[in-house]
């Protein structure tokens, strides 16, 4: 799963600057349902202009913590800083912040327009003022036309928009969007996707943003926290957290991932040397890591940093000989494909390295070829450099 | 299967002709031009006009027309403040207490509803002077206090079907929670007001054992007026009342039905373009 392009004018990254403070500060919380944490002890720092996504499987906290955010829920134990200024026990009609729900929630008794108008209104604007500002966040979200309809004669996209428009037209310090793009169908998606972060890059706004959807949360985010039952267990952009996945978990649910589990053989200066029995030899993987000899480890690997070539000799692994055909910093493992999935772009091959251990590999179709080089049940050698792998202990 | 056609439509013809059947018949001797009110003399529509001319029956009637307006509003309101709080506030102490209370007056007998308010009417006139006499005011108290468990309980199961997170929108974009009710929550429960309003009316406009506990002299509400006239003997005046009642709430029935399918057909229709709009 390839990361897809941000284009960043420019390199926008204050939670590199230690002198800065975080805009939002969730210091410790834990929200208790009865028995049940639904949010355990955390703690996330969020910038000014930083489109956060909260990421994580369905029922694992994340519209409880944005709960707690928008002031509907009461953290248990723990606070909320929003600039500085500590929340709790501020009423949700007088945080600095806005929300967007999943459903949308708009008012099925008001139309487009006076949806939009409903949170100026609580703030006293008058009149003129009022119809320029609504009239100018319809514009942003080409609404403007359907102003005098009522929210059931929209489509899915354009109550989407809507419930946008009206989030967005109090110009709050934060917007909280709460799976803002679950409901549509595929193509709208993407295309909302770039809309959203051109809206979020334009106005400045700080966005925190949950899904389940890690693609969606690739695409969109400067930053993410990936939460697994109610914590954080990492936090990072998308291509660190793609690239090096702190747990197996992280590994395991961003893109897809070949887990080998192995012992640690050596540990050398440059890198380590795992025994990894399932593949009936060892692998070598650079880059830093703390581990012991003889720790039980795991190696990942991305589908699409795996080389995959016939095998020259033809044949598979023999009996009682070695599995890997060593030669400078790369690890090569002899097998067999078992699956073959043509996705037009790219290929996905399914290859059997011993005792029906699978190896997923992924490659690109540079060349425009009906033929194909690899084929079902041939024998393959699969190749990776030493550094594609990582070694992961939790 | 024409069998079990047949049966179903034998045991819808009966069931028809049991609810309906007196009522028709009350309908057609309603124009019966005899005294007698079981013997069929010709078409005539005198007992209406008797009707227009008898004084006791006119007032009972403008008496409880008056009763109910009150009553259905009072218990709107009540109503809907005890169905707020049973369906938007979470647990409190003593909430499944309250739940009990409320729903009680729902299946107590009237008789023992009637005289526990007699009885409270009674301890209090002695002990602060108030009420000084029974009448319509008692009646209203009394009808109020049993319209209003139906309200609630009409209002919690609308409120139950309104997604919170309406309410939750509106806070969030600065409105305190009265604000939020009145804008929001108010608009959204409004056919379930109306159908209270009307129940309530409905129900007191209909009430004779209640009333006839806590009414006093000179206060005889509609019901209490037919069943006295019915008691020495069926009256054909009684069958042409009773026929103007049956048709109002026919009529009030027919066009509130027409009026909700409309809308509904709209809003479906509004949904398609919608839909036919989008491409899909
Ligand atoms: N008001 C509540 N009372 C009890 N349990 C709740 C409540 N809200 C959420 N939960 C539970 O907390 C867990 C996390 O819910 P949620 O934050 O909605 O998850 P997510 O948005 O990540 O899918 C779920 O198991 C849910 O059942
Ligand atoms: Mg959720």
């Amino acid at each position: 799963m390839p990361e897809t392009l941000r284009a960043r004018p420019e390199k926008h990254q204050p939670w590199l600057d230690a002198s800065l403070r975080p805009y939002i500060h969730i210091d410790a919380v834990t929200k208790q349902f009865g028995e049940f944490r639904a949010v355990d002890r955390t703690t996330l720092e969020i910038h000014r202009g930083e489109l956060f996504c909260l990421l994580g499987a369905s029922g694992c906290g994340k519209t409880t913590l944005l709960r707690m955010l928008a002031g509907f829920e009461h953290p248990t134990s723990g606070r909320i800083l929003i600039d500085g200024q500590d929340m709790t026990g501020v009423p949700a009609y007088d945080r600095p912040v806005n929300m967007m729900f999943q459903n949308y929630a708009l008012f099925p008794h008001m139309s487009v327009e006076q949806n939009v108008a409903y949170g100026l209104k609580q703030d006293g604007v008058r009149k003129p003022e009022l119809k320029q500002r609504v009239g100018e966040a319809l514009e942003m979200v080409q609404l403007g036309p359907w102003a005098k309809r009522k929210p059931h004669q929209l489509s899915g996209g354009q109550r989407q928009r809507v419930a946008l428009a009206r989030s967005l037209v109090k110009r709050p310090k934060v917007l909280l969007l709460d799976e803002p793009l679950a409901a549509l169908d595929k193509k709208l998606r993407e295309r909302t996707q770039f809309e959203l972060m051109n809206i979020q890059e334009e106005l400045g706004v700080t966005f925190v943003v949950v899904t389940h959807d890690q693609e969606e949360a690739m695409t969109l985010s400067t930053r993410m926290a990936v939460m697994e039952r109610g914590q954080v267990v990492q936090v990072g952009t998308p291509s660190e957290i793609y690239e090096f996945p702190a747990t197996r978990f992280t590994a395991d649910f961003i893109g897809s991932i070949n887990l080998i589990e192995g012992r640690v053989k050596r540990v050398e200066a440059a890198g380590v040397l795992v025994a990894a029995p399932q593949l009936g030899c060892d692998l070598e993987v650079t880059g830093a890591t703390q581990v012991r000899e003889g720790q039980s480890v795991c190696v990942a690997i991305r589908p699409e940093k795996i080389a995959v070539a016939p095998n020259a000799e033809g044949a598979g692994p023999e009996e009682g000989a070695p599995n890997a055909v060593r030669g400078g910093a790369r690890n090569s493992v002899r097998g067999t494909v078992r699956d073959v999935a043509y996705l037009g772009d790219s290929s996905v091959f399914r290859v059997d390295v011993g005792e029906g251990f699978l190896i997923e590999v992924t490659q690109p179709n540079l060349l425009r070829s009906l033929e194909r080089k690899v084929d079902w049940d041939d024998a393959v050698v699969l190749t990776w450099r030493a550094d594609a792998g990582l070694i992961l202990t939790e | 299967m024409r069998g079990r056609t047949f049966f179903l439509y034998t045991a819808l013809a009966f069931g028809l002709a049991f609810l309906y059947g007196p009522i028709l018949s009350l309908v057609i001797y309603s124009f019966n031009a005899s005294e007698l009110v079981t013997v069929w003399a010709g078409f005539s529509t005198r007992w209406y006009g008797e009707l227009l001319r008898d004084r006791q029956v006119l007032s009972a009637a403008w008496l409880s027309v008056r009763i109910a307006v009150v009553v259905a509003t009072i218990a709107v309101t009540l109503g809907t403040l005890a169905g707020m709080a049973l369906a938007r506030h979470g647990r409190f102490l003593g909430r499944t207490f309250f739940t009990g209370l409320i729903t009680g007056p729902l299946v107590m007998p009237d008789v023992i509803i009637g005289i526990s308010l007699l009885l409270l009417f009674v301890t209090l006139a002695e002990a602060i002077g108030w009420p000084a006499s029974r009448g319509m005011n008692t009646i209203i108290i009394a009808h109020a206090t049993f319209c209003m468990a139906y309200v609630a309980v009409v209002v919690q199961s609308r409120l139950s079907g309104v997604d919170r997170s309406m309410e939750e929108a509106a806070m969030d974009l600065g409105a305190r929670p009265v604000k939020v009710f009145f804008t929001i929550t108010l608009p959204l429960i409004a056919p379930a007001l109306i159908a209270g309003w009307l129940l309530s009316f409905t129900l007191s406009l209909d009430d004779l054992v209640i009333a006839s506990f806590v009414s006093g002299p000179g206060s005889s509400t509609l019901p209490m007026v037919i069943f006295s006239k019915v008691r020495l003997g069926v009256e054909p005046t009684v069958n042409a009342l009773a026929t103007i009642i049956v048709g109002i709430v026919t009529f009030a029935v027919v066009v509130s039905g027409v009026l909700m399918h409309r809308a509904e057909k709209r809003r479906q229709a509004d949904i398609q373009n919608a839909m036919r709009e989008a491409g899909y």
